[in-house]
C-alpha cells in the first residue's frame, strides 16, 4: 500500500488547476492579430507605463510574429529606425528614445536588426565597445556603465546579454571568455541550479541565461547536466505548468526559460511534453487572443512570445511555427543565415 | 527573456493591472485629477519652472504609435526629459524624479538620474535610504530600487538597518528574490552572519517549504563555517527532523544532499540509509525519498558495495517512481534506470 506525504507544517503544495472549457488549441491567428495591434493602443496604461522596456517589447512582438511566420505585418523600416534613434554616443541602446543605454536592450535592439537583417544600422563597433567596457575585473557583467562612483549592477543575465549579443555580431573575441565564464560557474550552487550572483539562489531564469552563456561560449561541461536537468524537470507540476524554483506557482514563462535550458543540454523529453503543451494553450486568451502567465490572467506580448516559442520547442503545431534556437530565442533560421553556432549537449 | 523576473516582477502573482490606483483614475478619468487634493500644478503652469522647455515624447523619426498619454504623465515626463538633457543638476530636477519615480518606478533613467543628482547635491544619503524604503515596501519586486537602495548602502558604507529591512520584506513574502539577494551582499559585505542561522530557523518554522530559506542556510553554513565534521552533523541533524515532519518538500532534500555533499557521499555518511529505509518501511512513498534512496544507490554502486542487490532496489525504486510515484517525469526515471543498469550490471 502507498501512502502519499501529507502535507505537514508548511504552505500547501503550489499549483493551479486547469479547466475542462480552457482553450486546448492553438489560436494562431488572434495572436497574430494581437501582436500586430498591439503598438496602435491608444491611451493604454499597460503601454505607456512599459515604455521603459519597448526595445524588448518590440522583441518579443517581433519573434512572436516570425515564429508564427506572420513577420511582414511588423513594419520593419519603421522598427529599424527606431531601433536607430535609440543608439547612444557610447555605443549602448536604450529601451527607447531619451532612455539611457543598457545591456538588456541592447541585446534585444541587436536581435530585432538580426531578424530583420538589417545590423547595419546600428553603429557595431560602438555597441561592441559599449559591452567590452561593461566587463568587470572578476569576469561579470555589469548591465549599464559606471558614472563617476556609482557602480551598476551586476547580475548572471548581464553575462548571458553580453555573450549573446556579441555572439550575434560574431566578436565574442573582444571580451576575457575565460573570466565571463569563471564568474558565471561561481554562480553555481549545490542543487546544480545557477542564481543572480555567487550565493544566490536557482533560479529557472538565470539558469537559462547561465546555461545559454555556457553553451555560447562552448563551456557545458561545467554544467552536470543530469543533476541540473533533474532540478529542472522538477519544475513540472502535476498541471503540466513549469515553476520557476521549488513551491512557486506555474507560469508560462517558465515554459520557455526551463524548456530551452533542458534542450540546450539534450533533456528536454525529460519534460511530459503533451502536459505542458496543454497548460500553455490553457492560458490563451479566445476573446483578445495573446497569451498570459497562467490560465485565466491578463495577456501581454511577453508570455505570449514564450509560449509560443515553449510550443515550438516541443516540436507542437510543426507546420504552423518555425523551429526556435534554444539559446538566442529567436528563429532558428536567423541563426543559420547569421553563421552562428552555439554547444548543444 | 526580459520582463516577469527581469524588471517589474510578476512572477508567481496573479496578472493584474498594476495596482497603482490613483495613476488608473488619472489615465481613464481626467475629473479626478483636478478633484484630487494631493496634486499640485502641472510643471507646466508653475512659476518656478518658465525657464524650462518641456520635451514632448518623441517615438523616433517614424512614430511607431501615437499615444495619448494622461496629462499628467505627460507634463512630469516632458519636463523630466527637459532636465535629463540639459542635464539639470538641482533640488528641483531632484524634486522632479521623485514625481517621475511615483509615476513608473520601473524607469531606470529615473533612478539613474536621481543617483547622479545626489551625488551631485550631495544631498542626506540617510534621508534617501528612508525614501527608498518607503518605495520598495510599495514595490518590493523591482530591481531597480533594490539597486538604488544597495548604492546608497555602498555609499554610506555602513550596514545601517538593512537585516532590519530586507527581514520586514521578507515577513510579507518570504521568498522575495530581490530582498534575499539584498541580504546576502549585505550580510557578506559588512560581516554580519552571526545571527543569521537563527533567523533562517525562524523563517523554515514559518515555512519548512521556504526553498529561500534553504538556500539561505546553505549561503550561511558553506560560507561562514568550513563545513566542518560538527557542522555537517547539526545540519543532517537538523534537516531530518524537518524531513520527518514533511517529507514531501523539495527543498529539504535537496539542502540534506548539498550538506553532506561538502564532506561525503550521501551512501557513506552515517545513518542516512537507515533514515531512508526506516522511512520506506512504514511505507511513506515521497518522490524525494526515492529519488534520495536511487542516489544513494548511485554511490553504493560506485564503491562496488552489494552490487547486484544494489542495482536490483535501484532499478526498483526507478520503476516505482516512473510507474507509480512520479510518472510525470517517468521519462527520466527510465532514464536513469537505464544509465544503473548499463553501468553497473554484470552482463
Amino acid at each position: 500500500m502507498i501512502m502519499m506525504c501529507p502535507s505537514v507544517a508548511g504552505t500547501p503544495l503550489k499549483d493551479v488547476t486547469i479547466k475542462a472549457d480552457a482553450p486546448s488549441e492553438l489560436l494562431l491567428q488572434k495572436h497574430v492579430d494581437y501582436i500586430a495591434a498591439y503598438s496602435d493602443k491608444v491611451n493604454d496604461y499597460e503601454y505607456v507605463m512599459t515604455e521603459y522596456l519597448r526595445m524588448s517589447g518590440i522583441y518579443w512582438g517581433i519573434t512572436a510574429l516570425d515564429l508564427m511566420k506572420q513577420l511582414p505585418k511588423m513594419n520593419k523600416e519603421e522598427v529599424v529606425s527606431f531601433v536607430k534613434s535609440c543608439q547612444h554616443d557610447c555605443g549602448g541602446i536604450g529601451a527607447s528614445v531619451s532612455h539611457d543605454p543598457h545591456l538588456l536592450y541592447t541585446l534585444s535592439a541587436v536581435q530585432i536588426l538580426s531578424i530583420f537583417d538589417a545590423i547595419d544600422a546600428i553603429d557595431v563597433d560602438k555597441v561592441v565597445e559599449f559591452i567590452r567596457g561593461l566587463q568587470q575585473e572578476d569576469g561579470s557583467f555589469m548591465g549599464d556603465q559606471w558614472v563617476s562612483d556609482i557602480c551598476g549592477e551586476i547580475d548572471t543575465r548581464f553575462s548571458f546579454c553580453a555573450v549573446a549579443c556579441l555572439a550575434l555580431l560574431k566578436r565574442l573575441d573582444v571580451i576575457n571568455v575565460d573570466k565571463a565564464v569563471e564568474y558565471v560557474v561561481s554562480c553555481k550552487n549545490f542543487d546544480g541550479g545557477f542564481g543572480v550572483r555567487p550565493g544566490s539562489e536557482s533560479h529557472s531564469g538565470q539558469i537559462y541565461c547561465c546555461v545559454g552563456m555556457l553553451a555560447i561560449t562552448n563551456s557545458l561541461h561545467h554544467v552536470d547536466p543530469d543533476l541540473l536537468g533533474w532540478w529542472l524537470c522538477e519544475r513540472q507540476l502535476p498541471s503540466g505548468g513549469l515553476n520557476g524554483r521549488p513551491e512557486k506557482l506555474p507560469d508560462v514563462c517558465y515554459s520557455w526559460w526551463v524548456l530551452a535550458s533542458l534542450k540546450v543540454m539534450g533533456r528536454i523529453h525529460w519534460i511530459d511534453k503533451s502536459k505542458l503543451e496543454r497548460f500553455i494553450l490553457a492560458c490563451q486568451d479566445e476573446e483578445t487572443g495573446g497569451i498570459a502567465d497562467r490560465p485565466g490572467d491578463i495577456v501581454d506580448p511577453f508570455h505570449t512570445l514564450f509560449g509560443v516559442a515553449g510550443l515550438s520547442l516541443l516540436g507542437s503545431y510543426k507546420n504552423q511555427l518555425k523551429a526556435v534556437n534554444p539559446v538566442f530565442c529567436m528563429p532558428e533560421e536567423t541563426l543559420t543565415r547569421l553563421g552562428v553556432r552555439t554547444q548543444l549537449l | 527573456m526580459k520582463q516577469c523576473y527581469v524588471n517589474e516582477q510578476l512572477q508567481g502573482q496573479p496578472r493584474k493591472p498594476p495596482n497603482i490606483s490613483f495613476i488608473n483614475k488619472m489615465a481613464a478619468d481626467d475629473d479626478v485629477e483636478s478633484s484630487s487634493e494631493e496634486l499640485c500644478l502641472f510643471y507646466k503652469d508653475r512659476e518656478e519652472w518658465k525657464d524650462v522647455a518641456p520635451v514632448p515624447q518623441d517615438d523616433g523619426p517614424h512614430a511607431v504609435v501615437r499615444i495619448a498619454y494622461s496629462e499628467r504623465f505627460q507634463d512630469v515626463y516632458n519636463y523630466f526629459r527637459a532636465v535629463l538633457k540639459s542635464n539639470e543638476m538641482s533640488e528641483r530636477a531632484f524634486e522632479l524624479t521623485t514625481e517621475a519615480a511615483e509615476l513608473n518606478p520601473a524607469n531606470y533613467t529615473v533612478w539613474h538620474y536621481r543617483r547622479e543628482i545626489l551625488k551631485a547635491l550631495n544631498k542626506d544619503l540617510k534621508q534617501e535610504l528612508e525614501y527608498i524604503s518607503e518605495v520598495i515596501q510599495d514595490h518590493p519586486k523591482n530591481y531597480q530600487v533594490w539597486h538604488h537602495r544597495r548604492v546608497l548602502v555602498e555609499w554610506l558604507n555602513t550596514e545601517s538597518n538593512e537585516l532590519e529591512f530586507t527581514a520586514l520584506i521578507l515577513k510579507i513574502d518570504a521568498k522575495n528574490y530581490h530582498a534575499w539577494s539584498h541580504r546576502q551582499w549585505v550580510i557578506q559585505t559588512f560581516n554580519l552572519w552571526e545571527n543569521e542561522l537563527a533567523y533562517v530557523d525562524t523563517l523554515l518554522q514559518d515555512d519548512l517549504r521556504n526553498n529561500s530559506a534553504w538556500n539561505q542556510r546553505f549561503f550561511v553554513v558553506s560560507n561562514n563555517t568550513d563545513c566542518d565534521d560538527a557542522t555537517v552533523e547539526r545540519e543532517v541533524t537538523y534537516t531530518k527532523e524537518i524531513i520527518l515532519k514533511a517529507p514531501n518538500n523539495e527543498s529539504s532534500w535537496n539542502y540534506l544532499k548539498g550538506i553532506v555533499s561538502t564532506k561525503e557521499t550521501i551512501f557513506n555518511y552515517p545513518g542516512l540509509d537507515e533514515f531512508c529505509q526506516s522511512m520506506y518501511d512504514k511505507q511513506l512513498k515521497s518522490p524525494y525519498l526515492l529519488a534520495f534512496m536511487v542516489d544513494m544507490c548511485e554511490d553504493k554502486l560506485e564503491a562496488g558495495v552489494d552490487k547486484e542487490t544494489t542495482l536490483s532496489k535501484a532499478t526498483e525504486l526507478c520503476t516505482l517512481l516512473a510507474d507509480t510515484i512520479d510518472t510525470i517525469r517517468k521519462k527520466y526515471w527510465d532514464y536513469i534506470k537505464k544509465r544503473l543498469v548499463s553501468r553497473f550490471s554484470e552482463n
